[in-house]
Protein backbone atom coordinates (compact mmCIF):
# COMPACT_ATOMS: atom_id res chain seq x y z
CA UNK A 1 0.00 0.00 0.00
CA UNK A 2 1.17 3.69 -0.80
CA UNK A 3 1.94 6.06 2.04
CA UNK A 4 0.63 3.47 4.52
CA UNK A 5 1.96 4.84 7.65
CA UNK A 6 1.89 1.33 9.68
CA UNK A 7 3.23 -0.58 6.39
CA UNK A 8 5.77 -2.77 8.68
CA UNK A 9 3.01 -3.64 10.96
CA UNK A 10 0.73 -4.98 8.15
CA UNK A 11 2.54 -8.45 9.02
CA UNK A 12 1.64 -8.45 12.72
CA UNK A 13 -1.74 -6.91 12.39
CA UNK A 14 -3.27 -9.49 9.80
CA UNK A 15 -6.96 -9.19 9.23
CA UNK A 16 -7.10 -12.34 10.93
CA UNK A 17 -5.95 -11.07 14.16
CA UNK A 18 -8.23 -8.09 13.96
CA UNK A 19 -11.32 -10.24 13.33
CA UNK A 20 -10.73 -12.08 16.57
CA UNK A 21 -9.48 -9.21 18.17
CA UNK A 22 -12.45 -7.70 17.60
CA UNK A 23 -14.65 -10.62 17.98
CA UNK A 24 -12.91 -13.04 20.28
CA UNK A 25 -14.51 -16.59 20.00
CA UNK A 26 -15.62 -18.38 23.45
CA UNK A 27 -15.10 -15.26 25.36
CA UNK A 28 -17.69 -16.42 27.74
CA UNK A 29 -17.56 -18.31 31.52
CA UNK A 30 -18.71 -21.71 31.34
CA UNK A 31 -20.46 -22.89 34.40
CA UNK A 32 -19.77 -26.34 34.27
CA UNK A 33 -15.39 -25.33 34.31
CA UNK A 34 -13.60 -27.24 36.09
CA UNK A 35 -9.95 -25.36 35.87
CA UNK A 36 -9.58 -22.03 36.18
CA UNK A 37 -6.58 -19.65 36.02
CA UNK A 38 -5.91 -16.12 35.65
CA UNK A 39 -2.87 -14.49 33.55
CA UNK A 40 -2.01 -10.42 33.99
CA UNK A 41 1.07 -8.85 31.81
CA UNK A 42 0.97 -5.62 34.37
CA UNK A 43 3.41 -4.04 32.10
CA UNK A 44 0.45 -3.42 29.29
CA UNK A 45 -2.70 -3.93 31.07
CA UNK A 46 -3.68 -6.93 30.22
CA UNK A 47 -6.12 -9.69 32.15
CA UNK A 48 -7.52 -12.97 31.34
CA UNK A 49 -8.79 -15.73 32.72
CA UNK A 50 -8.94 -19.04 30.60
CA UNK A 51 -11.51 -21.88 31.91
CA UNK A 52 -11.56 -25.16 31.50
CA UNK A 53 -13.92 -28.49 31.47
CA UNK A 54 -11.56 -31.17 31.69
CA UNK A 55 -13.15 -34.73 31.00
CA UNK A 56 -11.67 -37.61 33.62
CA UNK A 57 -9.81 -38.92 30.41
CA UNK A 58 -8.08 -35.67 30.32
CA UNK A 59 -9.62 -34.12 27.28
CA UNK A 60 -10.69 -30.52 26.98
CA UNK A 61 -14.03 -30.61 26.55
CA UNK A 62 -14.59 -26.67 26.61
CA UNK A 63 -12.00 -23.71 26.73
CA UNK A 64 -13.11 -20.31 26.54
CA UNK A 65 -12.04 -17.52 28.21
CA UNK A 66 -12.83 -13.75 29.81
CA UNK A 67 -10.69 -10.32 29.98
CA UNK A 68 -9.56 -7.90 27.20
CA UNK A 69 -5.96 -7.20 26.23
CA UNK A 70 -4.70 -5.61 23.17
CA UNK A 71 -5.81 -7.38 19.94
CA UNK A 72 -2.71 -9.55 19.51
CA UNK A 73 -3.60 -10.75 23.29
CA UNK A 74 -7.38 -11.30 22.75
CA UNK A 75 -6.93 -12.51 19.22
CA UNK A 76 -4.27 -15.05 20.66
CA UNK A 77 -6.97 -16.43 23.67
CA UNK A 78 -9.92 -17.04 20.84
CA UNK A 79 -7.47 -18.78 18.48
CA UNK A 80 -6.32 -20.85 21.21
CA UNK A 81 -9.60 -21.64 22.23
CA UNK A 82 -10.26 -22.82 19.17
CA UNK A 83 -7.35 -24.87 18.39
CA UNK A 84 -7.37 -26.80 21.60
CA UNK A 85 -11.20 -28.03 22.12
CA UNK A 86 -10.74 -31.62 21.94
CA UNK A 87 -7.23 -32.42 22.31
CA UNK A 88 -5.96 -34.07 25.52
CA UNK A 89 -3.38 -32.22 27.95
CA UNK A 90 -0.11 -33.43 26.36
CA UNK A 91 -1.33 -32.25 23.03
CA UNK A 92 -2.30 -28.85 24.33
CA UNK A 93 0.75 -28.54 25.86
CA UNK A 94 2.78 -30.07 22.63
CA UNK A 95 1.27 -27.39 20.76
CA UNK A 96 1.68 -24.70 23.08
CA UNK A 97 5.83 -25.37 23.22
CA UNK A 98 5.39 -25.36 19.25
CA UNK A 99 3.47 -22.21 19.38
CA UNK A 100 6.04 -20.89 21.49
CA UNK A 101 9.33 -21.07 19.41
CA UNK A 102 7.37 -20.01 16.72
CA UNK A 103 6.53 -16.56 18.49
CA UNK A 104 10.36 -16.62 19.58
CA UNK A 105 12.69 -18.60 17.05
CA UNK A 106 13.27 -17.70 13.22
CA UNK A 107 14.22 -21.04 12.75
CA UNK A 108 11.61 -23.17 14.93
CA UNK A 109 11.64 -26.74 14.63
CA UNK A 110 7.90 -27.96 15.05
CA UNK A 111 8.84 -31.38 15.43
CA UNK A 112 11.24 -30.98 18.58
CA UNK A 113 7.78 -31.18 20.76
CA UNK A 114 6.90 -34.48 19.43
CA UNK A 115 3.85 -34.91 17.38
CA UNK A 116 1.43 -31.60 16.62
CA UNK A 117 -1.77 -31.09 15.17
CA UNK A 118 -0.54 -29.32 12.16
CA UNK A 119 -3.42 -27.93 11.02
CA UNK A 120 -4.03 -26.32 14.41
CA UNK A 121 -0.27 -24.72 14.41
CA UNK A 122 -1.14 -23.26 10.60
CA UNK A 123 -3.97 -21.44 11.66
CA UNK A 124 -1.49 -19.89 14.90
CA UNK A 125 1.02 -19.32 12.61
CA UNK A 126 -0.50 -16.16 12.02
CA UNK A 127 0.41 -14.63 15.37
CA UNK A 128 3.90 -15.15 14.68
CA UNK A 129 4.55 -12.33 13.39
CA UNK A 130 5.36 -11.09 17.19
CA UNK A 131 9.09 -12.82 16.00
CA UNK A 132 9.61 -9.05 14.72
CA UNK A 133 8.45 -7.26 17.71
CA UNK A 134 9.71 -9.09 21.31
CA UNK A 135 7.98 -6.74 23.50
CA UNK A 136 4.60 -8.07 21.75
CA UNK A 137 5.73 -11.66 22.43
CA UNK A 138 4.26 -11.56 25.74
CA UNK A 139 0.69 -10.73 24.48
CA UNK A 140 0.80 -13.70 21.94
CA UNK A 141 1.45 -16.18 24.87
CA UNK A 142 -0.41 -14.70 27.72
CA UNK A 143 -3.51 -16.86 27.20
CA UNK A 144 -1.23 -19.88 26.31
CA UNK A 145 0.47 -19.71 29.45
CA UNK A 146 -2.52 -18.88 31.49
CA UNK A 147 -4.13 -22.05 29.61
CA UNK A 148 -0.85 -24.11 30.58
CA UNK A 149 -1.30 -22.94 34.58
CA UNK A 150 -5.16 -23.72 34.20
CA UNK A 151 -4.49 -27.42 33.42
CA UNK A 152 -1.60 -27.52 36.42
CA UNK A 153 -4.15 -26.18 38.90
CA UNK A 154 -1.64 -23.27 39.33
CA UNK A 155 -4.36 -20.40 39.52
CA UNK A 156 -2.52 -17.72 38.45
CA UNK A 157 0.57 -16.50 36.81
CA UNK A 158 1.91 -13.09 35.28
CA UNK A 159 3.91 -12.85 32.57
CA UNK A 160 6.32 -10.15 34.65
CA UNK B 1 23.46 27.49 26.74
CA UNK B 2 20.85 29.70 25.39
CA UNK B 3 21.69 33.09 26.22
CA UNK B 4 18.95 34.54 24.77
CA UNK B 5 16.38 32.74 26.73
CA UNK B 6 18.76 33.66 30.05
CA UNK B 7 17.13 35.19 33.02
CA UNK B 8 13.67 34.79 31.61
CA UNK B 9 10.94 34.33 33.97
CA UNK B 10 11.85 34.77 37.55
CA UNK B 11 13.42 32.13 39.14
CA UNK B 12 14.89 32.72 42.84
CA UNK B 13 18.80 33.81 42.81
CA UNK B 14 20.96 32.53 45.49
CA UNK B 15 19.56 34.73 48.08
CA UNK B 16 15.84 32.92 47.64
CA UNK B 17 15.01 36.40 46.53
CA UNK B 18 13.11 36.81 42.70
CA UNK B 19 14.76 38.63 40.15
CA UNK B 20 12.19 40.83 38.32
CA UNK B 21 10.65 39.29 35.02
CA UNK B 22 11.51 40.45 32.23
CA UNK B 23 9.02 41.04 29.48
CA UNK B 24 8.19 37.74 27.68
CA UNK B 25 9.65 37.08 24.55
CA UNK B 26 8.36 34.82 22.41
CA UNK B 27 9.32 31.00 23.43
CA UNK B 28 11.84 30.25 20.45
CA UNK B 29 10.99 26.35 20.69
CA UNK B 30 13.56 25.36 17.33
CA UNK B 31 16.41 26.87 19.01
CA UNK B 32 15.62 25.00 22.28
CA UNK B 33 15.38 21.76 20.32
CA UNK B 34 18.49 22.34 18.48
CA UNK B 35 19.69 22.50 21.46
CA UNK B 36 18.87 18.35 22.21
CA UNK B 37 21.12 15.97 19.74
CA UNK B 38 18.34 13.35 19.54
CA UNK B 39 15.58 15.32 18.65
CA UNK B 40 18.15 15.41 15.07
CA UNK B 41 17.51 11.58 14.71
CA UNK B 42 15.41 9.94 12.84
CA UNK B 43 13.44 6.37 14.21
CA UNK B 44 12.29 3.03 12.25
CA UNK B 45 15.36 4.11 9.30
CA UNK B 46 16.90 1.22 7.83
CA UNK B 47 18.20 0.40 4.47
CA UNK B 48 15.67 1.25 1.82
CA UNK B 49 13.52 3.01 4.03
CA UNK B 50 13.34 6.64 5.36
CA UNK B 51 12.82 6.99 9.00
CA UNK B 52 10.72 9.07 10.80
CA UNK B 53 11.19 12.47 12.80
CA UNK B 54 10.94 11.33 16.40
CA UNK B 55 7.92 12.64 17.99
CA UNK B 56 8.79 12.43 21.30
CA UNK B 57 5.92 12.34 24.03
CA UNK B 58 7.42 10.15 26.83
CA UNK B 59 8.67 13.06 29.19
CA UNK B 60 6.70 12.16 31.94
CA UNK B 61 8.60 8.48 31.92
CA UNK B 62 11.58 10.13 31.09
CA UNK B 63 13.16 12.92 28.97
CA UNK B 64 15.99 13.81 27.05
CA UNK B 65 19.73 16.02 27.25
CA UNK B 66 20.23 19.07 26.07
CA UNK B 67 24.14 19.01 25.08
CA UNK B 68 24.70 21.33 27.82
CA UNK B 69 24.29 17.95 29.99
CA UNK B 70 25.91 16.02 28.09
CA UNK B 71 29.20 18.50 27.52
CA UNK B 72 29.40 19.35 31.29
CA UNK B 73 29.36 14.97 32.18
CA UNK B 74 32.18 14.79 29.52
CA UNK B 75 33.85 17.68 30.59
CA UNK B 76 33.75 16.16 33.88
CA UNK B 77 35.20 13.23 32.97
CA UNK B 78 37.63 14.67 30.83
CA UNK B 79 39.23 17.15 32.92
CA UNK B 80 37.76 17.59 36.40
CA UNK B 81 37.34 13.90 37.72
CA UNK B 82 38.18 12.42 41.07
CA UNK B 83 36.80 11.33 44.33
CA UNK B 84 35.24 13.68 46.54
CA UNK B 85 35.18 14.71 50.14
CA UNK B 86 38.72 12.62 50.49
CA UNK B 87 41.11 14.27 48.34
CA UNK B 88 44.11 16.62 49.73
CA UNK B 89 44.84 17.05 45.87
CA UNK B 90 44.02 19.55 43.51
CA UNK B 91 41.63 17.62 41.03
CA UNK B 92 39.88 16.28 44.17
CA UNK B 93 39.26 19.53 45.90
CA UNK B 94 38.03 20.79 42.39
CA UNK B 95 35.46 17.95 41.37
CA UNK B 96 34.48 18.70 45.39
CA UNK B 97 33.66 22.61 45.18
CA UNK B 98 32.43 21.39 41.37
CA UNK B 99 29.60 19.25 43.31
CA UNK B 100 29.08 20.92 46.25
CA UNK B 101 28.01 23.93 44.16
CA UNK B 102 25.89 21.66 42.65
CA UNK B 103 23.70 21.40 45.76
CA UNK B 104 23.39 24.76 46.28
CA UNK B 105 21.55 25.05 42.58
CA UNK B 106 19.69 22.37 43.88
CA UNK B 107 18.46 24.48 47.27
CA UNK B 108 18.03 27.59 45.11
CA UNK B 109 15.90 25.15 42.40
CA UNK B 110 14.02 24.12 45.48
CA UNK B 111 14.12 27.54 47.22
CA UNK B 112 15.50 25.52 50.28
CA UNK B 113 16.98 27.63 53.30
CA UNK B 114 20.33 25.92 52.90
CA UNK B 115 22.46 23.39 50.71
CA UNK B 116 22.50 21.27 54.24
CA UNK B 117 18.72 20.76 53.45
CA UNK B 118 19.73 18.84 50.01
CA UNK B 119 20.37 15.12 50.26
CA UNK B 120 21.37 13.67 47.11
CA UNK B 121 19.97 10.26 46.24
CA UNK B 122 19.91 8.03 42.91
CA UNK B 123 16.51 8.87 42.25
CA UNK B 124 12.82 9.87 43.66
CA UNK B 125 12.56 6.61 44.73
CA UNK B 126 15.37 5.75 47.16
CA UNK B 127 14.65 9.87 48.23
CA UNK B 128 11.20 8.17 48.98
CA UNK B 129 12.41 5.40 50.81
CA UNK B 130 15.27 6.92 52.45
CA UNK B 131 12.22 8.75 54.29
CA UNK B 132 10.56 5.67 54.99
CA UNK B 133 13.54 3.86 56.04
CA UNK B 134 14.98 6.23 58.04
CA UNK B 135 12.59 8.70 59.34
CA UNK B 136 9.76 5.47 59.51
CA UNK B 137 11.45 2.44 61.13
CA UNK B 138 12.38 5.31 63.88
CA UNK B 139 9.39 7.13 64.54
CA UNK B 140 6.69 4.83 63.41
CA UNK B 141 4.87 2.65 65.45
CA UNK B 142 2.61 0.08 65.50
CA UNK B 143 -0.90 1.76 64.55
CA UNK B 144 0.53 4.78 63.05
CA UNK B 145 -1.04 6.08 60.46
CA UNK B 146 0.15 7.04 57.04
CA UNK B 147 -1.73 9.24 54.79
CA UNK B 148 -1.13 8.12 50.83
CA UNK B 149 -3.47 9.65 47.73
CA UNK B 150 -5.13 7.84 45.12
CA UNK B 151 -2.93 9.46 42.39
CA UNK B 152 0.83 7.89 43.75
CA UNK B 153 2.78 6.73 41.58
CA UNK B 154 3.99 3.00 43.22
CA UNK B 155 7.41 4.21 43.94
CA UNK B 156 5.19 6.30 47.12
CA UNK B 157 2.79 3.44 48.09
CA UNK B 158 5.23 0.69 47.70
CA UNK B 159 7.94 1.57 50.45
CA UNK B 160 5.25 2.43 53.17
CA UNK B 161 3.76 -1.37 52.41
CA UNK B 162 7.49 -2.39 53.49
CA UNK B 163 6.93 -0.57 56.60
CA UNK B 164 3.59 -1.40 57.24
CA UNK B 165 4.78 -5.27 56.50
CA UNK B 166 7.31 -4.51 59.21
CA UNK B 167 5.88 -2.52 61.43
CA UNK B 168 2.00 -2.14 61.81
CA UNK B 169 1.35 0.77 60.25
CA UNK B 170 -2.05 1.52 59.02
CA UNK B 171 -1.94 3.55 55.33
CA UNK B 172 -4.84 5.31 54.53
CA UNK B 173 -5.93 6.46 51.06
CA UNK B 174 -7.04 10.37 50.15
CA UNK B 175 -9.92 9.41 47.21
CA UNK B 176 -10.47 11.83 44.25
CA UNK B 177 -12.98 12.93 41.59
CA UNK B 178 -14.04 12.08 38.39
CA UNK B 179 -11.80 14.68 37.15
CA UNK B 180 -8.62 13.68 38.92
CA UNK B 181 -8.73 16.31 41.77
CA UNK B 182 -7.95 15.21 45.25
CA UNK B 183 -10.81 15.63 47.76
CA UNK B 184 -9.57 18.08 50.23
CA UNK B 185 -12.73 16.80 52.94
CA UNK B 186 -12.06 13.79 52.80
CA UNK B 187 -8.62 14.04 53.36
CA UNK B 188 -8.78 16.80 56.04
CA UNK B 189 -11.20 13.78 57.53
CA UNK B 190 -8.56 11.03 57.56
CA UNK B 191 -5.98 12.71 59.61
CA UNK B 192 -6.48 11.71 63.40
CA UNK B 193 -4.41 11.24 66.36
CA UNK B 194 -2.33 8.32 65.00
CA UNK B 195 -1.64 10.01 61.54
CA UNK B 196 2.03 10.61 61.44
CA UNK B 197 2.78 11.54 57.94
CA UNK B 198 1.55 12.85 55.00
CA UNK B 199 2.77 11.24 51.66
CA UNK B 200 1.57 12.66 48.41
CA UNK B 201 2.13 13.34 45.40
CA UNK B 202 2.66 17.00 44.03
CA UNK B 203 1.73 16.04 40.54
CA UNK B 204 0.49 13.26 39.21
CA UNK B 205 2.24 11.35 36.25
CA UNK B 206 -0.72 9.41 34.84
CA UNK B 207 -3.79 12.67 35.19
CA UNK B 208 -1.52 15.27 35.27
CA UNK B 209 -3.49 17.11 38.61
CA UNK B 210 -1.19 19.40 40.49
CA UNK B 211 -2.31 18.93 44.09
CA UNK B 212 -2.64 21.74 46.26
CA UNK B 213 0.58 21.20 48.39
CA UNK B 214 0.46 24.55 50.41
CA UNK B 215 -2.82 23.84 51.59
CA UNK B 216 -2.02 19.60 52.58
CA UNK B 217 0.80 20.74 53.93
CA UNK B 218 -1.37 23.64 56.43
CA UNK B 219 -4.16 20.85 57.10
CA UNK B 220 -1.47 18.51 58.50
CA UNK B 221 0.91 21.00 60.39
CA UNK B 222 -2.94 21.98 61.85
CA UNK B 223 -2.46 18.28 64.00
CA UNK B 224 1.44 18.24 63.78
CA UNK B 225 2.39 15.75 60.95
CA UNK B 226 4.70 16.21 58.82
CA UNK B 227 4.29 16.13 55.14
CA UNK B 228 6.30 14.03 52.04
CA UNK B 229 5.42 15.53 48.39
CA UNK B 230 6.93 13.52 45.40
CA UNK B 231 7.50 16.10 43.13
CA UNK B 232 8.93 14.33 40.44
CA UNK B 233 6.44 15.56 37.93
CA UNK B 234 6.37 19.24 39.13
CA UNK B 235 9.56 20.03 39.22
CA UNK B 236 10.21 19.94 35.53
CA UNK B 237 6.98 21.69 34.65
CA UNK B 238 6.56 24.65 37.29
CA UNK B 239 8.36 26.87 39.47
CA UNK B 240 8.65 24.59 42.94
CA UNK B 241 9.20 26.56 46.35
CA UNK B 242 9.31 24.36 49.05
CA UNK B 243 9.41 27.13 51.80
CA UNK B 244 5.92 28.31 50.49
CA UNK B 245 4.60 24.86 50.06
CA UNK B 246 5.89 24.31 53.64
CA UNK B 247 7.41 20.40 53.16
CA UNK B 248 8.84 18.62 55.14
CA UNK B 249 10.24 16.67 52.88
CA UNK B 250 9.96 17.05 48.89
CA UNK B 251 11.36 14.86 46.53
CA UNK B 252 12.50 15.30 42.77
CA UNK B 253 14.47 12.88 40.40
CA UNK B 254 17.23 14.68 37.86
CA UNK B 255 16.16 12.27 34.42
CA UNK B 256 13.03 13.69 33.96
CA UNK B 257 14.33 16.95 34.70
CA UNK B 258 16.49 17.18 31.32
CA UNK B 259 19.84 15.47 33.44
CA UNK B 260 21.04 12.02 33.69
CA UNK B 261 19.37 8.96 35.50
CA UNK B 262 20.98 7.75 38.49
CA UNK B 263 20.47 10.91 40.95
CA UNK B 264 17.89 12.29 42.49
CA UNK B 265 16.91 14.87 45.72
CA UNK B 266 15.92 14.76 48.90
CA UNK B 267 14.81 18.16 50.25
CA UNK B 268 13.90 17.68 54.16
CA UNK B 269 13.41 19.59 56.54
CA UNK B 270 16.65 21.04 58.90
CA UNK B 271 14.85 19.76 62.14
CA UNK B 272 13.66 16.73 60.89
CA UNK B 273 16.87 15.48 58.79
CA UNK B 274 18.87 16.11 62.38
CA UNK B 275 16.86 13.98 63.95
CA UNK B 276 16.57 10.84 61.62
CA UNK B 277 19.51 8.34 61.86
CA UNK B 278 21.47 6.89 58.82
CA UNK B 279 20.00 4.86 55.97
CA UNK B 280 22.89 3.29 54.84
CA UNK B 281 26.62 2.84 56.44
CA UNK B 282 29.73 3.50 54.83
CA UNK B 283 32.45 5.97 53.78
CA UNK B 284 31.56 9.48 53.08
CA UNK B 285 28.61 9.49 56.41
CA UNK B 286 30.81 9.03 59.28
CA UNK B 287 32.47 10.89 61.43
CA UNK B 288 34.62 8.74 63.39
CA UNK B 289 34.66 4.45 62.98
CA UNK B 290 36.20 2.41 65.60
CA UNK B 291 35.15 -0.95 66.20
CA UNK B 292 34.08 0.65 69.95
CA UNK B 293 31.76 2.99 68.03
CA UNK B 294 31.07 5.23 65.75
CA UNK B 295 29.67 8.87 65.18
CA UNK B 296 28.05 10.44 62.26
CA UNK B 297 28.16 13.33 60.48
CA UNK B 298 25.28 15.61 60.34
CA UNK B 299 22.61 15.78 57.03
CA UNK B 300 22.60 15.65 54.51
CA UNK B 301 25.85 13.77 54.61
CA UNK B 302 24.84 11.53 56.68
CA UNK B 303 22.20 9.74 54.54
CA UNK B 304 24.93 10.09 51.52
CA UNK B 305 26.95 6.83 52.19
CA UNK B 306 29.67 5.37 49.39
CA UNK B 307 30.99 8.09 46.62
CA UNK B 308 28.46 9.72 45.79
CA UNK B 309 26.91 10.38 41.53
CA UNK B 310 29.81 12.62 40.97
CA UNK B 311 29.41 13.12 37.30
CA UNK B 312 25.42 12.21 37.22
CA UNK B 313 25.44 15.88 39.32
CA UNK B 314 27.37 17.78 37.50
CA UNK B 315 24.76 16.99 34.63
CA UNK B 316 21.86 17.48 37.03
CA UNK B 317 23.80 21.26 37.56
CA UNK B 318 23.71 21.50 33.64
CA UNK B 319 19.99 20.30 33.61
CA UNK B 320 18.99 23.17 36.57
CA UNK B 321 21.50 25.47 34.51
CA UNK B 322 19.89 25.42 31.51
CA UNK B 323 16.00 24.96 32.48
CA UNK B 324 16.49 28.26 34.67
CA UNK B 325 17.74 30.10 31.85
CA UNK B 326 14.61 29.26 30.07
CA UNK B 327 12.57 30.19 33.10
CA UNK B 328 10.09 27.75 34.58
CA UNK B 329 7.56 29.89 33.83
CA UNK B 330 8.32 30.37 30.34
CA UNK B 331 8.31 26.19 30.26
CA UNK B 332 4.62 26.11 32.03
CA UNK B 333 3.25 28.22 29.69
CA UNK B 334 4.92 26.74 26.53
CA UNK B 335 3.72 23.13 27.63
CA UNK B 336 0.27 24.57 28.41
CA UNK B 337 0.21 25.87 24.73
CA UNK B 338 0.50 22.37 23.81
CA UNK B 339 -1.30 20.28 26.38
CA UNK B 340 -4.12 22.69 25.13
CA UNK B 341 -3.85 22.01 21.63
CA UNK B 342 -3.97 18.74 21.99
CA UNK B 343 -6.04 18.15 24.45
CA UNK B 344 -8.94 20.57 22.33
CA UNK B 345 -8.39 18.11 19.47
CA UNK B 346 -8.42 15.27 20.65
CA UNK B 347 -11.51 15.62 22.46
CA UNK B 348 -13.18 15.81 19.17
CA UNK B 349 -11.81 12.50 18.09
CA UNK B 350 -15.10 10.85 18.16
CA UNK B 351 -14.37 7.53 20.53
CA UNK B 352 -11.52 9.40 22.81
CA UNK B 353 -11.78 9.67 26.11
CA UNK B 354 -9.64 12.18 28.39
CA UNK B 355 -8.54 10.47 31.54
CA UNK B 356 -7.85 13.44 34.01
CA UNK B 357 -9.04 16.80 33.65
CA UNK B 358 -8.27 18.88 36.71
CA UNK B 359 -7.84 22.57 36.46
CA UNK B 360 -4.37 23.77 36.40
CA UNK B 361 -2.62 20.19 35.43
CA UNK B 362 0.58 19.69 34.09
CA UNK B 363 1.40 18.77 30.50
CA UNK B 364 0.18 15.41 30.99
CA UNK B 365 -2.66 13.79 28.36
CA UNK B 366 -3.80 10.64 29.67
CA UNK B 367 -7.09 8.83 27.16
CA UNK B 368 -8.36 5.57 25.72
CA UNK B 369 -9.57 5.19 22.67
CA UNK B 370 -12.87 2.82 22.18
CA UNK B 371 -12.40 -0.19 20.98
CA UNK B 372 -8.36 0.03 20.98
CA UNK B 373 -5.83 -1.43 23.15
CA UNK B 374 -3.64 1.18 24.38
CA UNK B 375 -0.91 -1.18 23.78
CA UNK B 376 -2.46 -1.14 20.02
CA UNK B 377 -2.23 2.31 19.80
CA UNK B 378 0.82 2.91 21.16
CA UNK B 379 2.31 0.53 18.59
CA UNK B 380 0.90 1.73 15.82
CA UNK B 381 1.75 5.43 16.84
CA UNK B 382 5.33 4.95 17.56
CA UNK B 383 5.41 3.69 13.43
CA UNK B 384 4.75 7.24 12.77
CA UNK B 385 7.79 8.25 14.84
CA UNK B 386 4.76 9.49 18.12
CA UNK B 387 7.07 7.83 21.13
CA UNK B 388 3.79 7.68 24.12
CA UNK B 389 3.94 5.36 27.16
CA UNK B 390 0.85 2.98 27.07
CA UNK B 391 -0.08 0.42 30.13
CA UNK B 392 -0.68 0.76 33.85
CA UNK B 393 2.09 3.98 34.21
CA UNK B 394 3.42 2.39 37.63
CA UNK B 395 0.01 3.61 39.40
CA UNK B 396 -2.14 0.77 39.15
CA UNK B 397 -4.49 1.97 42.16
CA UNK B 398 -5.29 5.07 40.44
CA UNK B 399 -5.98 3.17 36.62
CA UNK B 400 -8.14 0.89 38.75
CA UNK B 401 -10.01 4.36 40.39
CA UNK B 402 -10.78 4.97 37.04
CA UNK B 403 -12.29 1.82 35.93
CA UNK B 404 -9.56 0.87 33.36
CA UNK B 405 -6.14 -1.73 32.51
CA UNK B 406 -4.47 1.15 30.95
CA UNK B 407 -4.39 4.38 29.06
CA UNK B 408 -2.14 5.89 26.45
CA UNK B 409 0.05 8.86 27.58
CA UNK B 410 1.40 11.40 25.98
CA UNK B 411 3.59 13.84 28.04
CA UNK B 412 5.18 17.27 26.51
CA UNK B 413 8.50 18.73 27.68
CA UNK B 414 10.07 22.24 26.68
CA UNK B 415 11.02 21.05 23.45
CA UNK B 416 7.73 19.69 22.03
CA UNK B 417 6.14 21.54 19.42
CA UNK B 418 2.37 22.71 18.73
CA UNK B 419 3.24 20.38 15.05
CA UNK B 420 3.80 17.66 17.43
CA UNK B 421 0.77 17.91 19.43
CA UNK B 422 -0.80 17.80 16.07
CA UNK B 423 0.97 14.88 15.04
CA UNK B 424 0.17 12.83 18.37
CA UNK B 425 -3.75 13.75 17.28
CA UNK B 426 -3.10 12.64 13.89
CA UNK B 427 -1.82 9.33 14.87
CA UNK B 428 -4.46 8.85 16.40
CA UNK B 429 -6.86 9.14 14.28
CA UNK B 430 -4.62 6.92 11.65
CA UNK B 431 -4.93 4.32 14.26
CA UNK B 432 -8.89 4.61 14.61
CA UNK B 433 -9.34 4.12 10.96
CA UNK B 434 -6.60 1.39 11.18
CA UNK B 435 -8.87 -0.76 13.80
CA UNK B 436 -12.24 0.41 12.22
Amino acid sequence: MVNDPFGDLRDLYQEVILDHGKHPRNHRHPPDANHEARGDNPLCGDRITVYLTMGEDGVIHDVAFEGRGCAISTASASLMTEVIRGKSERDARALFDCFHDLCTKDDADIDAHGPVDEDALDRLRVLSGVREFPVRVKCATLAWHTLAAAMAGAGKISTE
Amino acid sequence: MPDAHRNRGHSPNAQGQHRPALPPEPYDVERVRADFPILQRLVHERPGRLGKPLVYLDNAASAQKPRAVIDAMVRCMELEYANVHRGIHYLSQQTTDAYEAVRGKIACFLNAPSRDNIVITRNATEAINLVAASWGRTFLERGDEVVLSVLEHHANIVPWQLLQAEKGIVIKVVPCDERGVLDLDAYADLLGPRTKLVAITHGSNVVGTVTPAAEIARIAHRHGILVLFDGSQTAVHMPVDVQAIDADFYVFTGHKLYGPTGIGVLYGRRSVLHRMPPYQGGGDMIAAVSFAGTTYRDPPYRFEAGTPPIIEGIGLGAAIDYVEALGRDAIALHEHSLLERATTRLERVDGVRIVGTAPGKAAILSFVLDGVHPHDLGMLADQMGVAVRVGRHCAEPLLARFGLEATARASFGLYNTIAEADALVDAVMAVKEFFR
